[in-house]
């Protein structure tokens, strides 16, 4: 299944990739996959982040707060524009459930609700989400159309 | 405390490692009867990971794997969780219910196997390092998903590390006979257990 065009992205990193290649990241379950599209340079950025907030911590693409705008600069360093960015949001699932924890948000709502500000701060549009739920997610961004497939077990594909 | 090794020395290391020895072996037990046949325990590894390695801890991000997870609360509260290969669920399938079943059917049935065997196992885990530390702590109700293990370990783990950095992992295999079962038993302790359980068992705080 794995072409050469795949460049992996694996927890609390980002790459930014142009066509043909194919921006993939595996198994996302409270974590994020952001896919970042410049649909008329076709610069195209994925991140796969773990938690909201880095509290000042140093691991840049492992939280929504750092690694977001982070990718966004470096996206515009490679030549997007940052009003043609526009934004794909897939993951934050909540994997096991017990009955018992409704009171707070848990961590994969948390995650989608911190990227979706973040975004909305950085003004770029998210045009489609595929997040919740209680089941995992593989991610395939494809650069040379913007669209994203999503893989999970318990559900068929889904483009995006 | 430092973050790379939970300030953790060796002897400390040591004795976390026979907490888990102990748990392990009376789990053992259990499994034992309930499969009727002798199981056996590897010595118990720790092992202190970065969460942002631990999604291919127990191989590809994509296989698909039960998982079993059980909050622990009370003195020293954690997190325990099983993680079964899709082999092994056809394994004790037929071993406990005498039944043959293809890999990728797991069902009501096979759920509530994988939940009750996960069940007994903690329970007898956690009681065995009860009576040896004298310390208080029950298990929660199971929550169970199969689907991909890089979805199941991620989020086990970012919830049950207290410092969103590393994990510290007492991790147990079982053998029948010279079989390996193929499957991962973690317990999970939070920071702040470690420091309780060492405590509970004599040693000072600022050994």
């Amino acid at each position: 299944m794995m072409s050469d065009n795949e460049i992996r992205i694996k927890m609390a990193e980002y790459e930014i990739a142009q066509p043909p290649q194919v921006l993939v990241t595996l198994g996302l379950g409270s974590c994020i996959g952001l896919a970042l599209y410049d649909k008329y340079t076709k610069v195209s950025g994925l991140i796969h982040f773990m938690l909201p907030e880095s509290n000042g911590k140093k691991d840049i693409a492992k939280y929504a707060d750092t690694g977001i705008p982070n990718l966004i600069e470096k996206m515009v360093e490679m030549g997007a524009k940052r009003r043609n960015i526009i934004a794909k949001l897939v993951g934050g699932a909540k994997m096991f459930s017990f009955g018992d924890d409704n009171s707070v948000m848990n961590i994969g709502q948390r995650n989608a609700a911190a990227a979706k500000e973040i975004l909305q701060k950085e003004k770029i549009k998210i045009i489609a989400e595929d997040t919740g739920e209680n089941f995992g997610r593989t991610m395939r961004f494809f650069t040379d159309t913007g669209e994203v497939k999503v893989t999970s077990y318990k559900r068929d594909d889904l483009l995006i | 405390m430092d973050n790379t090794n939970f300030g953790l020395n060796s002897i400390q290391q040591d004795a976390l490692k026979e907490v888990g020895n102990i748990g392990a072996g009376n789990a053992a037990t259990s499994f034992s009867k309930i499969l009727d046949r002798e199981i056996n325990i590897e010595v118990p590894s720790i092992e202190i990971i970065p969460l942002e390695d631990v999604s291919t801890i127990t191989g590809s991000e994509e296989d698909h794997v039960a998982g079993i997870l059980f909050k622990v609360t009370g003195e020293a509260p954690g997190t325990i969780l099983f993680i079964f290969p899709s082999t092994t669920i056809k394994y004790l399938v037929e071993v406990v219910m005498d039944k043959q079943i293809e890999p990728e059917e797991i069902g009501e049935m096979e759920e509530s196997l994988l939940k009750e065997l996960g069940n007994i196992l903690s329970g007898s885990y956690l009681k065995s390092i009860g009576d040896m530390t004298d310390l208080n702590m029950t298990q929660s109700v199971p929550g169970f998903s199969y689907d991909m293990a890089g979805a199941i370990l991620s989020s086990t783990m970012i919830s049950a590390s207290s410092t969103g950095e590393n994990v510290l992992l007492i991790e147990t295999e079982f053998m029948d006979g010279e079989r390996k079962i193929d499957g991962y038993f973690f317990f999970i302790p939070q920071i702040e257990s470690l420091s309780i359980i060492l405590n509970s068992l004599g040693f000072d705080n600022d050994e």
